[in-house]
């Protein structure tokens, strides 16, 4: 990589002593670190024992009372959506804090326009690049047109993906998975759809109102029901959401809205990280 | 001593992935490697925390032919932790790949010290 | 039950509501839904911090349907509430007294992302205060930290994104190391609840079987929160971080941000470990001695600083330096004193933080002999930055003398601590003294040529009324807590009887 003139010797500098110091410290300082908490390992409970003391009441109440209590035969669905529900709130709202985050620094508008057209100026000449060439290069202004292969492919595929992911999600609380593994899933499918056929297609039916729509309708349907759940669990009043038979798609109370809410907010939020990096809007 | 290991593989394994990750993050000055490093380091905590709920020869906790004693299923908390664990390493990785991004585009480097020296300059 | 009890819960969720409800309201509205929210939220802190301190005592609030060991659950006595009145207020203060200041740094569009991570800041510091429970203090650090990093970068220069980075990169560092502590403690006592933990941990403890395993997680856990705190070694990010930032990112970042990771690490002394097993362990001294390395070395670095902003940074380190050296001492009114340092330079740096904003013109770097004489331009402001630096040299009738009165006091009988902690203390209040009064003498040199009837600067002619009355509250406050700081020791002391 080319660096300033000026700045070299700098650099150099930095890069003798002080480095050579600094990385002496950091391996001694690494190796420290991996005795210590391998010493510290050795003398734990050993892993597999089902006498450790981490399997106490606490795990054995939720495995025997879990789906008669929450209704989810999914006993870690159970857990994390209605025993330690308010990590889970917390969870939901690190994935919203990121999202706002990584709006600040990629959408384009304002400030960040001028640092876009800098940085295009010296891809250019560090590059030396026509710029035609460049523009198909630059993965903003690249749209796969003629690639008729992902476009079969993704036909076929994406209906599946799509399938599966809510399938994930609707069955979160009686199987494997849940909102954000179906989630996931599904923001898969979507950029999969979006690489495939480029955004005049997405953003048929995902553009950044759609997002921001989806995103705070489930977020606050999430937080009510959360805190409707809180308040008369505090106040010990009878919530009055009937847990179902356990095994029935509409089983476990609040768990499966939940999990459809994390599995919406999830995917949005996928999807909108790609068209953020990719093109700078939702 | 070699008895101690093997019964302890997945604590040291994790340890020593952590400290992988932990060099990573001291060494590389590139950025995206830094990023790398850092989730080998949540990768790492997860292991261990998976690690500490198993209970060998046991099904993970989904009750599905209605087997409810206690002792057939694995300890269901610490999964539940990598769950929520793993969502908190998901947004941070975003986050920080969406900052080296906008740094690139600022500096032209995916060096954090060379972006700091340039910074500095700039007053 | 008591409906007042309920009041922790709905601070914590009345802030993710307005979070959530900003995300697609406009600036104005983002705005004033915030004040308004957060003046809420003081309200409902400092009734609670009433109810507490007469009815003593702490009390339980489940999250959920289901007791101790298996749900969530949250905890408030009179120290949770004095210490979320402390951090709402603040945070509210701070955005009234710098909204201007947000219109000028932050883009238009961005406006009401900026008042979202506020909000989330806020809760987040809330449940960190309230918590009950381990894991979910993890995951509301995260939530802080990715709060925190956006604060920072929400001006989006080039500065400040490459000290987002490296705030990211430390912090995340240090809830890497926090997390290891959690799951060793797990595995050690099959709890995630903290009293439940301390119960279980006796045994463990008396027993010795797994004395360094104990140890390493008191230091992992020590560690991590002090990395985020930006105790001595771990500070280089502090000085970019507070120095560049937005000015109400500063003055939350500095006195709010910091300090819930500090209680935090109070709470898990006292309530999950306990406070013996602590002693035992060693880790006081260690606090001890990077205190009061931080005390002298946090002062000198910033002696030497040019840049006006970076200068009151770099005292943050000092000031970090004093609450640790408190904790360190080991003994209650250590602990007492320690938590009022906390509140003291809370309400003392936003001060400085805000009320510098006139002399930089908004978050300018500004070297501090480009501030000469800059008393006659603008009065008010330089009262008010007076104040707060008068405060934090430790000036009678201000919060920083009493804090500083209190641990002396408690370093006193300590044997070779005492002379150690007094002879820093010394040594850091003069040189505070040196910095601050330095800048206080500069604002009021009179300007060598009569002042020209210039063209009004674009940020202070912005500056009005929600200015002025978030500065003044807040110098009110400082010789309010200086004055009558009586009865806030008072409710120290009675919430860390029940704190435990």
């Amino acid at each position: 990589m080319k660096k300033d003139d000026d700045l070299q010797p700098i650099l150099s500098r930095l890069s003798g002593k002080l480095r050579s110091v600094y990385k002496i410290t950091a391996l001694v300082l690494v190796v420290l670190l991996f005795f210590v908490l391998a010493a510290a390992m050795l003398g734990m409970p050993a892993i597999g024992n089902k006498n450790n003391p981490d399997n106490n009441e606490v795990a054995r109440r939720y495995i025997e009372n879990g789906v008669e209590e929450t209704g989810a035969v999914n006993i870690v669905s159970g857990m994390i959506l209605d025993y330690r529900a308010f990590d889970t709130f917390g969870e939901s709202c690190v994935l919203f804090v990121a999202t706002i985050c990584v709006t600040i620094m990629l959408r384009i508008d304002g400030q960040n326009k001028e640092d876009d057209k800098e940085a295009e100026k010296k891809d250019k000449t560090s590059f030396g690049i026509r710029e035609s060439a460049f523009k198909k290069l630059d993965s903003r202004y690249y749209e796969p047109e003629n690639d008729s292969i992902l476009k079969v492919s993704s036909l076929i595929v994406i209906p599946i993906i799509l399938v599966f992911g809510i399938y994930v999600i609707l069955n979160g609380h009686i199987s494997p998975g849940g909102g954000f593994s179906g989630g996931a899933v599904l923001g898969a499918g979507f950029i999969l759809y979006l690489s495939a056929f480029g955004f005049s297609a997405t953003e048929r039916f995902m553009n950044a109102k759609t997002v921001k729509i989806i995103t705070l309708v489930a977020l606050l349907v999430y937080c009510i029901a959360k805190s409707y759940s809180f308040f008369t669990g505090a106040n010990h009043i009878e919530s009055g959401i009937p847990l179902g038979t356990p095994g029935a798609i509409l089983s476990s109370g609040l768990i499966l809205v939940l999990n459809i809410c994390v599995g919406m907010v999830v995917a949005c939020t996928m999807y909108s990280f790609y068209a953020l990096v990719r093109r700078g809007r939702i | 001593m070699w008895s101690l290991i093997t019964r302890h593989l997945n604590d040291i394994v994790a340890v020593a992935l952590f400290v992988i990750g932990f060099a990573d993050l001291l060494f590389q000055r590139n950025m995206i490697k830094k990023i790398i490093g850092l989730n080998i380091m949540d990768t790492a905590i997860y292991l261990l925390l998976a690690s500490q709920g198993y209970i060998t020869g046991r099904k993970a906790p989904i009750i599905v032919d209605g087997v409810e004693s206690a002792s057939a299923y694995i300890n269901p908390i610490p999964s539940g932790l990598v769950l929520t664990g793993i969502v908190v390493s998901v947004s941070v990785t975003a986050l920080l790949l969406s900052l080296t991004i906008r740094m690139y585009k600022k500096y032209h480097s995916l060096d954090l010290d060379h972006c700091l020296m340039m910074a500095r300059r700039e007053g | 039950m008591d409906f007042i009890k309920n009041f922790p819960f709905f601070s914590i969720m009345l802030c993710m509501f307005c979070a959530i409800i900003t995300s697609c309201l406009g600036r104005k509205a983002a705005k004033y839904l915030t004040r308004i929210v957060l003046a809420a939220v003081v309200g409902l802190s400092a009734a609670l911090l009433v109810y507490t301190y007469i009815n003593g005592g702490s009390f339980v609030y489940y999250m959920g349907h289901f007791p101790a060991p298996w749900g969530n659950e949250i905890r408030a006595g009179c120290l949770e509430a004095i210490f979320a009145l402390f951090v709402s207020a603040v945070a509210f203060l701070s955005v009234v007294a710098g909204g201007k200041a947000v219109e000028y740094d932050v883009e238009d569009k961005k406006e009401n992302l900026f008042y979202i991570l506020v909000c989330l800041m806020v809760s987040s510091l809330l449940a960190m205060c309230y918590t009950n429970d381990l894991f979910t203090g993890y995951v509301f650090i995260e939530i802080n930290t990715i709060a925190g990093c956006g604060l920072i970068m929400v001006r989006q220069i080039g500065k400040s994104v490459v000290t987002a980075i490296r705030y990211m990169v430390i912090s995340l560092l240090g809830s890497g190391l926090f997390l290891i502590g959690v799951t060793l403690l797990y595995s050690l006592t099959g709890h995630l609840l903290m009293s439940n933990i301390k119960e279980s941990l006796l045994p463990v403890f008396e027993s010795g079987d797994y004395r360094v395993q104990l140890t390493i997680v008191i230091g992992l856990m020590t560690v991590g929160l002090s990395v985020k705190s930006g105790l001595f070694p771990f500070h280089l990010w502090i000085p970019d971080a507070y120095g560049q930032s937005n000015v109400v990112s500063s003055s939350l970042l500095s006195s709010t941000v910091s300090k819930g990771y500090i209680f935090l690490l109070i709470k898990i002394y006292v309530r999950t470990i306990g406070f013996d097993v602590i002693e035992k362990s060693g880790v006081f001294n260690i606090c001890f001695v990077f205190g009061v390395v931080a005390m002298v070395f946090g002062s000198l670095i910033a002696l030497r600083e040019k840049s006006f902003r970076r200068m009151i940074a770099y005292s943050s380190i000092a000031q970090i330096g004093y609450i640790f050296m408190g904790i360190g001492l080991g003994t209650k009114e250590g602990l007492v004193a320690a938590v009022f340092h906390i509140f003291a330079h809370g309400i003392t740096k936003s001060l400085l933080f805000l009320s510098s904003s006139a002399f930089t013109e908004g978050s300018h770097t500004k070297s501090i002999h480009e501030i000469k004489g800059l008393a006659y331009e603008h009065k008010f402001s330089s009262f008010c930055y007076s104040v707060g630096a008068f405060s934090i040299v430790g000036f009678p009738l201000l919060s920083g003398f009493v804090s500083k009165l209190l641990l002396g006091g408690a370093a006193i009988g300590q044997g070779l601590m005492q002379w150690i902690a007094l002879l820093a203390l010394a040594v850091s209040t003069i040189l505070n003294a040196i910095y601050f009064l330095r800048t206080v003498i500069y604002l009021y040199i009179p300007p060598e040529q009569p002042l020209k009837a210039e063209e009004p600067k674009p940020y202070s002619s912005m500056r009005g009324f929600s200015y002025a009355f978030g500065v003044t509250v807040l110098v009110l406050v400082n010789f309010l807590v200086g004055l009558a700081s009586g009865p806030v020791i008072n409710i120290i002391n009675k919430g860390l009887e029940f704190f435990s």
